[in-house]
């Protein structure tokens, strides 16, 4: 029987300390591991936990999208007839290339009221909304229906190669004054 | 003078099938014909045991009750199994989505479970108002009864929100622009819509973080317009998404409506 239960202390009590295995005080003890082992446990599992939830949520935005690219060359300024509302790109890009005397401008097909498609009536000489009947001038300016404000206008300028840019990530707001900057307008 | 009563053909198969293991392994308690046995089918059955195990009898007038929970829970119960037939034949891509539909009506067998499933989505709707209304005209969203409204609360805006996500899948005009209006509102989410307040708050130096091609709409559609992504995202929250979270609520409802004492009595 040489069990160390057989030496340990009678009464039940535990030693004061225990005795090292080894003369020299331990550089890294098992009350230091679990001092710091668990608060870094439960940090590195908390950034786990919020990690993947990001992830996930990342996951719900693709990186493609099967969808008209934002901008597009949209040929030469001589393809387009003086005073006409061009509607070629309505449907492929959702936008209306106005050519005037002066020079161009795209309109961008989004109702200013709830985000429908108007279409362009040649004939009235205005854009229609058939949801909830806003309409709106060859300007883009409204007058008539619910709409609050002005359609928007896209970015448009002359590419490198002549051909005529439209760029729809870049806006412009006519009561916020954006119509007179440079890219609101093209001038030929 | 006890009288005993011969045994009939009737109750001695009764006696039999009664007394075989595979009853038995099914059936714990006798049949209910006191109130103790009635108070243990209740107890030990999965489904039951979320129901009150006794009701007062006036808490379940129809002049008090309208019978409108009950009913919103019938018509969620005629959607899960018409749904699910539906789509043994409805395919949702831009492709067939609408074809599907017609053909739903017009060519599959029992051309009507399609407006069952529209019909009973409306009843729904319409159900879930005058149960929350009579909820509120009777009082019993009073403590301790206030949880269960909230928890009411957020299933009425998923019936709404399954309506709202059944609405595009016929994939016709009035569903495509209906949904193009519907799912504008989302632009205008604090900070998470690329036109909501405080949305330019997000961003890194000179890059926003929230624009039209990563907002809570572009998530919702899976695309800037509404388009073969927004299609399918809906048809997956509308089949599985939402009538999974609705149905643990509503377990959480109904078990809610014993603990907090059973069913409201008109005073």
């Amino acid at each position: 029987m040489t069990d160390a239960k057989d030496n340990a202390p009678s009464g039940g009590t535990l030693p004061p300390t225990a005795p090292a295995r080894s003369g020299k005080p331990a550089f890294f003890s098992r009350r230091t591991f679990i001092r710091w082992s668990i608060p870094t446990g439960w940090t590195a599992f908390t950034a786990a936990c919020v990690s993947g939830l990001v992830a996930t949520g990342r996951f719900m935005f693709p990186n493609v999208l099967f969808e008209a690219p934002q901008s597009f060359k949209a040929g030469f300024p001589d393809e387009y007839n003086v005073g006409e509302v061009d509607t070629r790109w309505a449907d492929s890009f959702g936008v209306w290339i106005v050519r005037e005397q002066v020079g161009f401008y795209a309109l961008i097909s989004t109702c200013t009221h709830l985000g429908c498609t108007p279409n362009w009536l040649a004939p009235e000489n205005k854009f229609k909304c058939p949801c909830h009947g806003s309409g709106f001038y060859r300007t883009g300016v409204n007058f008539e229906g619910p709409a609050p404000r002005p359609l928007e206008r896209a970015r448009i300028v002359l590419a490198d190669d002549g051909q005529i840019l439209v760029d729809k990530s870049v806006k412009f707001q006519q009561e916020k004054g954006e119509w007179e900057k440079p890219g609101a307008f093209l001038r030929v | 003078m006890a009288t005993t009563t011969p045994k009939t053909f009737v109750s001695r198969t009764q006696e039999f099938v009664t007394s075989t293991q595979i009853w038995k392994s099914i059936f714990r308690n006798k049949l209910p014909d006191d109130r103790r046995s009635r108070a243990l089918v209740v107890l030990s059955n999965v489904f039951l045991h979320l129901h009150p195990v006794r009701i007062h009898k006036s808490g379940i007038r129809v002049k008090f009750t309208w019978c409108m929970g009950g009913l919103t829970f019938f018509f969620f119960l005629v959607e899960a199994l018409t749904g699910l037939l539906l789509m043994f034949y409805y395919r949702p891509t831009v492709a067939y989505a609408y074809m599907d539909i017609v053909d739903l009506a017009e060519q599959v067998p029992l051309g009507v479970m399609r407006e069952l499933h529209r019909w009973a989505g409306h009843a729904m709707v319409i159900s879930v108002w005058l149960h929350m209304l009579r909820v509120f005209m009777t009082g019993s969203y009073k403590p301790p009864r206030e949880f269960n409204w909230s928890v009411g609360v957020v299933l009425l805006v998923l019936t709404l929100l399954l309506s709202f996500t059944g609405y595009l899948l016929p994939w016709d005009q009035l569903a495509i622009w209906a949904i193009t209006v519907g799912s504008n509102m989302a632009r205008a989410t604090p900070l998470l819509g690329h036109e909501g307040p405080g949305s330019a708050l997000l961003a890194l130096g000179d890059v926003p973080l929230i624009h039209s091609g990563a907002d809570a709409r572009f998530a919702l559609l899976g695309g800037r317009f509404v388009g073969e992504g927004a299609l399918l995202r809906f048809y997956v929250l509308h089949c599985v998404g939402i009538p999974l979270v609705a149905a643990v609520l509503m377990a959480v409802h109904f078990w809610r409506v014993r603990k907090d004492g059973g069913i409201s009595r008109p005073l």
